[in-house]
């Protein structure tokens, strides 16, 4: 029978969906059962009191859990959010809930032994509930207690050689789309960059130093399976600046009905038949993409690397060959100021190993973030405040006509102000003397 | 000037504890301060230096990472860590 009665959280387990409450009150049995015979560190109830507390919150309508803390391992200021609950007596299973970031291998391939070892670890040192994977791409591990944080680094360290992840005012764990191991439309090795700056960066990923958090993502093209351009601070996309290569004749198989479109993703109803016009040329958003006697003619100078005609006929059009990356910089979550996509600051740079021209462009924002940034100021925020213009000489770039929406949005992004007579600033009521409203 | 560690550890102490009625936990940009001189680089490896002696403490919200002297605040104490 259940530790603590719980009848509002069994309520959610009444809805069409898989329940969180439901995975807990099964590990919570399991644990209880220990048909494997783990030699647990930690409560054998944490998963009972979980609930007991969760449901005590439900009643109350408030937060029965402290917030941060003390906790992580030696040398280490992330990898470790501290959670303590304020009823410790009534929950003891629960009275340190810690969790622990795991840093996931780039694209995040496991072999089954290797998650295995993981679940081994975690289900004898902690409370076996985990979170696969947390928002940034971490394997978070849920729920342990202040005396475990050492056993499990070094458990992770030493016999899966793996690290903790970030957290707090730090480089958080980077992460990456599977790149070219899967992905034909890959415009560089996704994970092989992510795995050397992860490796790089160790000082800025573990010893937390940044105003606030730092995110790098890297997506293999702009169909962006990490999301980099709305997730990361530093958002690193896939590109190329030659043409799309076109093959004619796999155009017209599309177009005759032989090959599936968007390699048959949209079978499941009858959708007539494949219409170019009416699919890809209508639907390109910079009208580049035209279809003339059958044949496919590309206006690449226009093409703005939406990626949707390359979606719908991979058979027929394939990126580039001169290839490499965008960085764009400044997405983050609606926490203040509301959501923002990362703004485009290098149009295209080389990702070949080992990322030297990627990396002074990371120095350079780094320095000046750190410098200037305000406690808690995301790097996109501190380039809102402080110019645009501002981040391209920091970065020590010249100003680009891809930098601006659309040309003449913003052409103060060219100029400083000491260059203008004047400054930005002007005396309204002399201007009006000589020129009327 | 390049930083002496003895004397920087001498003055983020001092200043930490000069502070030490109304607050014991800084940001790492307050620690900063004490060094306007120094590049912000120096100084972190100033103050990794002290977690690695056991002089200060990371203290994290899981979002946002504050330092402050071992032993200092409440937050020991009432967590039973010490």
């Amino acid at each position: 029978m259940a530790k603590h009665k719980t009848p509002l959280l069994d309520q959610l387990e009444s809805g069409p969906w898989p329940s969180f409450v439901s995975d807990i009150k099964d590990e919570a049995e399991t644990r209880h059962k220990n048909p494997n015979g783990v030699d647990y560190q930690i409560p054998v109830d944490v998963c009972d009191d979980l609930l007991g507390i969760l449901e005590l919150s439900y009643v109350e309508g408030e937060t029965h859990w402290k917030h941060g803390g003390i906790v992580g391992v030696f040398g280490y200021g992330g990898g470790v959010i501290g959670r303590y609950c304020d009823q410790p007596q009534a929950f003891p299973g629960v009275a340190h809930f810690h969790t622990v970031r795991v840093n996931q291998p780039s694209g995040m391939y496991y072999t089954s032994d290797y998650l295995r070892s993981i679940m081994d670890v975690w289900d004898r040192r902690g409370s076996g509930l985990t979170n696969m994977h947390g928002s940034t791409g971490d394997l978070v591990l849920l729920g342990t207690q202040t005396a475990q944080l050492e056993e499990i680094f070094f458990e992770l360290t030493h016999n899966l050689n793996t690290d903790l992840g970030g957290s707090g005012g730090n480089l958080r764990t980077p992460s990456c789309c599977l790149g070219e191991s899967r992905c034909e439309f890959a415009c560089y090795d996704t994970q092989e960059m992510c795995h050397t700056l992860t490796n790089d960066y160790q000082d800025e990923l573990h010893r937390p130093a940044f105003p606030y958090k730092f995110k790098f993502k890297f997506d293999g093209c702009p169909n962006g399976c990490v999301a980099a351009i709305a997730r990361s601070d530093f958002s690193v996309i896939g590109t190329w600046r030659d043409k799309i290569r076109v093959d004619q004749k796999a155009v017209a198989a599309y177009v005759g009905g032989e090959l599936a479109p968007n390699a048959g993703a949209y079978a499941g109803r009858d959708w007539g038949k494949f219409d170019i016009v009416a699919e890809i040329v209508n639907r390109c958003p910079s009208g580049c993409f035209q279809f003339e006697g059958g044949k496919v003619v590309i206006n690449d100078k226009e093409c703005v690397r939406c990626m949707h005609c390359i979606n719908v006929m991979p058979r027929a059009l394939r990126i580039g060959n001169d290839r490499g990356a965008s960085i764009l910089l400044g997405a983050k979550a609606p926490i203040l100021d509301g959501p923002q996509m990362s703004s485009l600051l290098v149009p295209f740079i080389s990702a070949e190993a080992p990322y030297d021209e990627v990396k002074e462009v990371i120095e350079n924002i780094w320095d000046w973030w750190m410098e200037e940034g305000k406690n808690r100021e995301r790097v996109g925020e501190t380039m809102k405040r402080m110019g645009f213009q501002k981040l391209l000489e920091v970065t020590k770039r010249k100003p680009d006509p891809r930098n601006v929406w659309e040309p003449r949005h913003n052409p103060y992004i060219f100029w400083k102000e000491e260059d203008v007579t004047g400054g930005w600033t002007r005396d309204i009521d002399a201007y009006r003397k000589k020129h009327q409203r | 000037m390049a930083l002496v560690y003895d004397d920087a550890k001498a003055k983020i102490v001092e200043f930490v504890e000069s502070k030490s009625k109304t607050k014991s936990k800084f940001y790492f940009n307050d620690l900063c301060g004490v060094f306007p001189e120094e590049k912000q680089r120096d100084v972190k490896k100033i103050l990794n230096q002290m977690v690695a002696e056991e002089i200060m403490i990371y203290w994290s919200s899981g979002s946002t990472t504050l330092y402050g002297l071992k032993g200092a605040g409440k937050q020991a104490a009432a967590e039973h860590e010490d």
